[in-house]
């Protein structure tokens, strides 16, 4: 059964049409790449999906339900931007997510911030924008979620911050949830991906398993999106 | 832990060459359990559902067997390797030959080739 579904779904700020009619179903157990260059309208696919944005017109359904505070209890999100208060501690926002999520795993949590030697003491204002990076990966991941949005998780780190976040995801998630990672970064997270879905200018023009892909077009995901998104 | 791919290939392929060849050269040995598909995809960086399916890519050929409870095993029958080496034995000799060939060595200069390279280690 899918767990996500979109149904001629359109979103317009104004004039701007960001998501045109776009419908898509995707289904439990798989990790899905939601690919596009800046500005095809991956965040605001997702910020709908988690009930940030009202669409203009048509359905979300996640896990049969439409955004609510019901799907936002099974859903695990990870915004573009930084939102971590620099006032608190790791372990402020630990017992924070503790409050606000039932299916919030502090054991997972404090074995990864364990991993990487972060002190539960330290001030989130204190920390590299690197190891803020993976403190919300891991607050996100820690969840025993039914559905991950991860919204561009590998923007603006190194390629070894990279290997982990990849490596915390692959180890992390639930293996009958979906797990949707959006990015433009596709060379790096094309080895974890099932599914790869195309967005240009607010349509999906693709949606298929990527080793069919790479099968049929014998080259890389990347190669392949940089041929079809070539300026 | 040396995980690397090519483009253009699908990884479960890359994946199945990869374990074949640590098969073949005592990695991984005869009966030998083998490490979970999370901890290999973990390591190897790739999807499970990937590493799931080079498995069962090579459980149908038979490298490989599942206990129903305590996990994978490399297979017990010697034949299987055996047969395995031949193949990648005649596949890396392919390789070797397509290539001289295509830099324009005909069958003669490689054999000849290959004899100095012999007496030359001896």
């Amino acid at each position: 059964m899918s767990i996500f579904e979109l149904r001629c779904l359109t979103k317009s700020y104004g004039k701007k049409v960001a998501l045109n009619n776009v419908g898509l179903t995707l289904e439990a157990g798989r990790i899905v790449g939601l690919l596009g260059p800046n500005g095809s309208g991956k965040t605001t696919l997702i910020k709908l999906a988690n009930g940030l944005l009202r669409q203009t017109e048509g359905m979300i359904f996640i896990d049969g339900k439409e955004p609510s505070t019901e799907t936002k209890s099974i859903v695990s999100y990870l915004p573009d931007k930084d939102f971590l208060p620099d006032w608190m501690t790791v372990k402020d926002i630990i017992a924070y997510y503790v409050d606000f999520y039932s299916d919030f795993d502090t054991e997972r949590a404090k074995t990864m911030l364990g991993n990487l030697n972060i002190d539960e003491n330290m001030r989130l204002g204190k920390m590299s924008k690197g190891t803020r990076e993976k403190v919300r990966l891991i607050l996100t991941m820690a969840r025993r979620a039914k559905v991950y949005f991860l919204d561009e998780p590998i923007a603006g780190v190194d390629p070894a911050a990279r290997d982990y976040i990849l490596r915390t995801i692959i180890s992390n998630y639930e293996p009958d949830a979906l797990v949707v990672i959006s990015t433009h970064l596709i060379a790096d997270v094309e080895n974890v991906l099932d599914e790869a879905v195309f967005l240009r200018n607010g349509e999906v023009i693709l949606h298929k398993n990527v080793e069919e892909l790479v099968e049929e077009q014998g080259k890389s995901l990347d190669g392949y999106f940089r041929e079809v998104f070539a300026c | 832990m040396d995980w690397e791919f090519k483009k253009g290939v699908p990884i479960y392929i890359q994946i199945i060459e990869k374990i074949e060849f640590d098969l073949l050269s005592g990695k991984y040995k005869v009966g030998e359990k083998l490490p979970s598909v999370r901890e290999l995809a973990m390591e190897a960086n790739v999807n499970p559902n990937t590493m799931q399916k080079a498995f069962s890519e090579m459980e149908r050929m038979e490298l490989i067997f599942t206990e129903r409870t305590s996990g994978r095993y490399v297979t017990t029958d010697q034949t299987k390797i055996d047969a395995l080496k031949k193949e990648l034995s005649k596949k890396y000799v392919d390789e070797f030959f397509d290539t001289l060939h295509s830099l324009g060595f005909d069958d003669n200069e490689i054999l000849n080739a290959v004899n100095t390279k012999c007496k030359g280690e001896e």
